[in-house]
């Protein structure tokens, strides 16, 4: 091993790489633990003596129905978008090569666009005077506009727009590493496709289905800006109850501990996620 | 299994992928005031949007704020992949596991944890917090770009460079750097889009100091419906369809 002094580019790579990692990822992540368990302080934001009351205030029943109230939401998101996206992956993977790759590109591209212009988009389709109203009307579907914006009706359609990419993308990784000879080896064995669907298909899929829900289910509980454009006042998620906390109320300790669950609630998924490869590593081929 | 059915199926799901996109785009034409009525073709809200100075001073800061977030991002995510990829050192793992953590974890905690620090160490709000946020949640992006180009590159030419006698810095910059070019231009223009996109963490670290795109269209939307927002999302839509075709074309031409 050479000296320091041999290798001053190395060290300074090091140094600046490391540096950065630590000042800005791993110190605001403690001061975020630590304020947590802090007392709330109108003048400093926190301070002493330590405490578990911000953990406590969680469980309050009014921000408890809030949560719940999210987590409903974020539920029913992932719900549709992996109902849309399992087969929608599926199609994809059939898709010959050369298309399939035009498809893919088609696919990023809302993704790469503005996300808080498409939520408003979405809201000059919904609006009580909007289009889809003006539309339904036209066709005597409906006589009267339907209240569709500031529902949680709308803050789902809302997420599942933003999201529905993250959960098709992971899922067509898995279905085109499906492999065709077990599929085949399952019918030949004079299994339905039923059979083959439930024993084969879907074991093979479930990390996929994972890694779509890791995906979508937390960002759908952190987009607060999807609420603040179409959901109203009474449809919150968890990201505008920390927003609210940090930036209005001012409650520090109590919004640490909102944003530790959603930390803690993203590492039980990564947990689940890895554990489902390493059944299919066992039990596969 | 008919063929229709899934074409059909996903011709529809790509459909509601892009309708709200395409009405954007239409309504961003129409001459009307009230925004849910067609009335006729016209530029109007283009030209409102150049008219509000507030407005094109925010889309400077924007464009300035994504320019130097990804050039910084760019070469300090490049750094880290050549040293995760060179070196070995104590606290590999611990490195690679902060990438991943500010990559996977969701971006509120990511940005309540940035304001935390910047209030604790007094640094005004403004374009360095933005700056280092921004460099922050953009870095774990480049490092993998880089890394993927790395891992499928020929190792006997660094060896080859030192053997001939060139330093550390020399090899880098005569051999690494023209290898991982296309990753490199690739990694800034994601850097680019991610920054100019944000919102979550802007909301939090951004100041009134410098006033940034996304934060003055979410005061707009927040209230009713603006016209102009159209125009500027238009605008936004076309920029960044030019930015992404850039950066595949480079990628595609680089696997050749």
């Amino acid at each position: 091993m050479r000296s320091v002094m041999q290798q001053p580019f190395r060290t300074a790579v090091l140094v600046l790489v490391w540096g950065w990692l630590l000042f800005l990822v791993l110190t605001p992540n403690l001061l975020v633990i630590g304020a947590s368990v802090m007392t709330r302080d109108p003048g400093t934001f926190i301070s002493l003596p330590l405490n578990l009351d911000a953990y406590r205030q969680l469980f309050n029943p009014l921000y408890l129905d809030v949560f719940l109230h999210s987590l409903y939401m974020a539920a029913m998101t992932t719900l549709i978008c992996l109902l849309i996206g399992y087969p929608f992956a599926w199609a994809l993977s059939k898709v010959p090569r050369q298309r399939q790759m035009l498809l893919i590109f088609l696919l990023i591209v809302p993704f790469w666009t503005n996300s808080l212009v498409r939520t408003y988009a979405l809201k000059l389709i919904l609006a009580t005077n909007g289009l889809l109203n003006n539309a339904l009307m036209s066709v005597g579907l409906i006589d009267q506009p339907m209240q569709m914006l500031y529902t949680e009706g709308a803050v789902i359609i809302g997420l599942v727009y933003l999201l529905l990419p993250f959960m098709i993308l992971p899922l067509y990784a898995v279905f085109d590493d499906l492999r065709e000879d077990l599929l085949r080896a399952s019918h030949d064995l004079g299994a339905g496709r039923l059979a083959t669907f439930v024993h084969i298909i879907v074991p093979m899929t479930l990390p996929g289905v994972l890694a779509g829900v890791m995906l979508v289910l937390l960002p759908a509980m952190g987009l607060f800006f999807v609420p603040d454009i179409l959901g109203g006042s009474r449809n919150l998620l968890v990201g505008n109850v920390i927003k609210n906390q940090f930036l209005d109320a001012r409650n520090w300790p109590f919004g640490a501990a909102a944003s530790i669950m959603l930390t803690l609630a993203m590492a039980f998924l990564m947990f689940a996620h890895r554990l489902s490869k390493r059944r299919i590593g066992e039990e596969g081929v | 299994m008919s063929r229709w059915l899934p074409r059909t199926y996903l011709t529809l799901v790509y459909l509601l992928l892009y309708v709200p996109i395409l009405v954007l785009v239409v309504f961003s034409f129409n001459d009307s005031r009230s925004g849910y009525a067609w009335g006729g073709l016209s530029l109007r809200w283009y030209e409102a949007l150049f008219n509000n100075r507030a407005m094109v001073q925010a889309m400077w800061n924007s464009l300035w704020l994504a320019l130097s977030a990804a050039t910084v991002s760019t070469v300090i995510g490049a750094l880290t992949a050549l040293a995760l990829h060179r070196y070995r050192f104590r606290g590999k793992q611990v490195l690679n596991g902060m990438l991943f953590v500010v990559m996977m974890s969701p971006e509120i905690v990511l940005a309540i944890s940035l304001l935390g620090l910047f209030l604790l160490v007094g640094l005004q709000l403004g374009y360095v917090s933005l700056l280092l946020a921004h460099v922050t949640f953009c870095l774990p992006f480049v490092v993998i770009t880089v890394m993927a180009r790395l891992s499928g590159f020929d190792e006997r030419l660094p060896e080859a460079a030192r053997d001939l006698g060139a330093s550390d810095f020399t090899m880098t910059r005569t051999v690494l750097i023209p290898v991982i070019m296309p990753a490199l231009l690739a990694g800034w223009l994601l850097g680019f889009t991610l920054s100019l996109d944000d919102v979550v963490v802007s909301t939090f670290v951004g100041g009134p100091s410098y006033e940034i795109l996304p934060l003055r269209i979410y005061s707009m939307v927040r209230v009713g419906l603006k016209p102009e927002v159209n125009a500027l999302g238009t605008l936004l839509l076309v920029f960044s369809l030019v930015m992404l075709m850039l950066s595949q074309w480079i990628l595609l031409r680089s696997k050749r």
